[in-house]
């Protein structure tokens, strides 16, 4: 390499940078001549929907003063530092993103998985990283997590695993549910062995997802509380719904927990788990999959919601493609727009409205290269 | 041996069965082996010119799996003895092969004790041509070449999940990104591999993952663990139309 070269991804980081940099010292006229520019470049891309790190979503969160945003991190799959450290550059560049953003999110999810095989070292290691995050946590369970020591070490770090809170209009409820049916004892399994099983996506051996006869009763008793017309917002690391069983892309009692929540008039399900763009809309609730930032996953060959607009195939030659993290921005009216920032890509953007109108208006970005 | 001339010695032994039990037959043209003084059962290797003498078997049909086994076994050597310079490839490590001991197929009738000569015989009567390996074979045959073809795809299985099999030095094996060997589209190859610059084999993909994402060295165009992770893709793919150069 010449002196002075300088690759497309550090040019793309140089221009990400001075842009937010540029943000944060306008005054409101600059503003929106920054903000027809960057539309201007999105259109010359052939975006039809104006995308996210650029100003004019951003104007709109801040026009709408009762709306939000959250940000997330998602499936992490941290190895030790000394096994692996692939995983761990990746997690926190997606810290490095989130901190980046301006203005800074009311919180960040952290969508679970963030130890790949449950061990001390990785969940300390995860803990640790996301403790630089500057806006506040919000912690939720992955089977990555939980399988090795039964969550024992995951309550030390980050507490219960379902739990509740409203924040700015909206109920917010994060559920454990990556629960399975003992399949482990008859078979004499060791603690490793058993976590080795259920971190296998193709191991038939597992039982499927389900929140549990507990954990549903508990998501009852907590909305029983809550007005029908209040927006609620579910974390849930499993898609709570039956998207594609032999990879336990999949929630055994999905129907049962729709059930609890069909009677609110606006439900919005965040999930982690899948590793993809995707999709899905049931009655009033809508499904958003977060991106992994460790690695993606190929569409499930059969079971894939219509709704959804598969993101292009990844590259496996660099080792950031379709992985990335996101940002939830919810309106007025309390429905998420849900953006996805695919690192190295434009973003893409999931509009309430996309969900709302079953697929017929504010269609995302088009699929040029669909999965085999 | 691998699998592949394994099973094909396995077939090699069932015919040579048969060409004991057929000897006195008048068709078709063949190398009987030399009649047994005794009485006893002979059996011919293909090459037409190896015999063996079963001492005290006077029915082929009797003849036990292990007892053909090791027949087959002593015929192969004594024709490599006399075929020094014949190659071999080295067999899979842990690798065996599949033996007549079969889960039975519904609908299949259950193996019997031989290689299914007897039945083989009665069906020749019927209207149907003749041929080399395949002239004459059973069900039970076929449960074997099925049984070796699937014990090899279960060893690709293996490897595939096993990230210390394949020599990664980084915990990560291929089912990691490739669940059911899903997105690995072997039937698109061969192809341009746009990232590479030139045309790409599976193997040369295989070999990729395992230098870059696994960290570990690529393995040989022969080694017994590229070819069966080759048989476990492809397994997966069953089915799929073949379209070389996709994209």
């Amino acid at each position: 390499m010449g002196r002075g070269h300088k690759s497309i991804e550090t040019r793309h980081h140089q221009e990400r940078d001075a842009f937010f940099d540029r943000l944060r010292h306008l005054d409101r006229r600059s503003f929106m001549r920054l903000a027809g520019l960057s539309a201007g470049i999105a259109a010359a891309k052939g975006l039809i929907v104006p995308q996210s790190f650029q100003l004019v979503s951003v104007a709109h969160g801040a026009e709408q003063r009762s709306g939000f945003s959250f940000a997330y991190i998602s499936d992490s799959h941290l190895y030790e530092q000394k096994v692996n450290d692939r995983f761990i550059r990746s997690l926190l560049r997606a810290v490095d993103d989130v901190n980046r953003l301006s203005p800074q999110p009311d919180f960040v999810l952290y969508g679970g998985d963030l130890a790949q095989l449950g061990q001390k070292g990785e969940l300390d290691l995860g803990a640790q990283i996301l403790k630089s995050l500057k806006a506040p946590v919000r912690m939720m369970v992955g089977e990555h997590d939980w399988f090795l020591d039964m969550g024992a070490r995951w309550r030390e770090l980050f507490g219960e695993p379902q739990y509740s809170f409203d924040h700015k209009g909206v109920h917010f409820v994060t559920l454990m549910s990556v629960n399975e049916k003992d399949f482990w004892t008859a078979r004499g399994m060791t603690p490793m062995e058993r976590m080795q099983t259920v971190a296998g996506l193709d191991n038939g051996v597992q039982s499927r997802f389900e929140v549990g006869p507990e954990g549903r009763a508990w998501l009852k008793q907590d909305l029983s509380r809550v007005d029908k017309k209040t927006p609620v917002i579910v974390f849930s690391h499993s898609p709570l719904y039956k998207y594609y069983r032999p990879w336990n892309f999949w929630t055994e009692d999905a129907d049962e927990v729709q059930a609890v929540l069909a009677p609110f008039e606006k439900v919005t399900v965040i999930h982690g788990h899948t590793h993809q763009l995707l999709t899905q809309r049931i009655g009033n609730i809508s499904f958003h999959g977060m991106l992994s930032t460790a690695w993606p996953w190929p569409y499930a060959p059969e079971g894939l919601p219509a709704l959804t607009v598969q993101m292009n195939r990844s590259d496996p030659f660099s080792a950031f493609d379709g992985c990335g993290d996101g940002r939830v921005d919810v309106n007025g009216n309390g429905l998420a727009d849900t953006l996805y920032n695919l690192w190295d890509r434009n973003p893409v953007t999931v509009r309430a409205a996309y969900l709302a109108s079953n697929g017929k208006s504010d269609r995302p970005a088009a699929t040029t290269l669909p999965s085999y | 041996m691998t699998l592949r001339t394994s099973a094909l010695v396995a077939a090699a032994a069932a015919s040579a069965l048969l060409a004991g039990a057929r000897a006195l037959a008048a068709d078709p043209p063949a190398h009987p082996p030399p009649t047994s003084a005794s009485g006893d059962v002979m059996v011919g290797l293909c090459d037409g010119r190896t015999s063996l003498e079963l001492k005290g078997v006077k029915d082929a049909s009797q003849v036990t799996p292990e007892q053909a086994r090791a027949v087959a076994d002593l015929l192969m050597e004594d024709w490599k003895k006399k075929n020094p310079d014949a190659r071999w490839d080295p067999s899979p490590a842990g690798a065996k092969v599949a033996q007549a001991s079969q889960p039975a197929r519904p609908g299949a009738k259950p193996p019997t004790a031989s290689s299914g000569a007897a039945e083989v015989k009665k069906e020749q009567g019927a209207n149907a041509q003749s041929g080399h390996t395949y002239g004459s074979f059973s069900e039970r045959d076929q449960a074997i070449w099925r049984a070796s073809t699937e014990q090899f795809v279960k060893e690709g299985h293996r490897v595939f999940h096993d990230a210390k099999a394949m020599g990664g030095t980084v915990a990560i094996s291929c089912d990691m990104c490739h669940p059911d060997a899903s997105n690995t589209h072997p039937e698109t190859y061969p192809k341009y591999q746009v990232q590479l610059g030139r045309v790409a084999l599976l193997r040369d993909m295989i070999n990729w993952c395992i230098q870059n994402p696994v960290r570990g060295k690529p393995l040989a165009d022969d080694d017994p663990r590229l070819r069966a992770m080759e048989a476990y893709i492809y397994a997966q793919r069953k089915g799929t139309p073949l379209e070389y150069g996709k994209h």
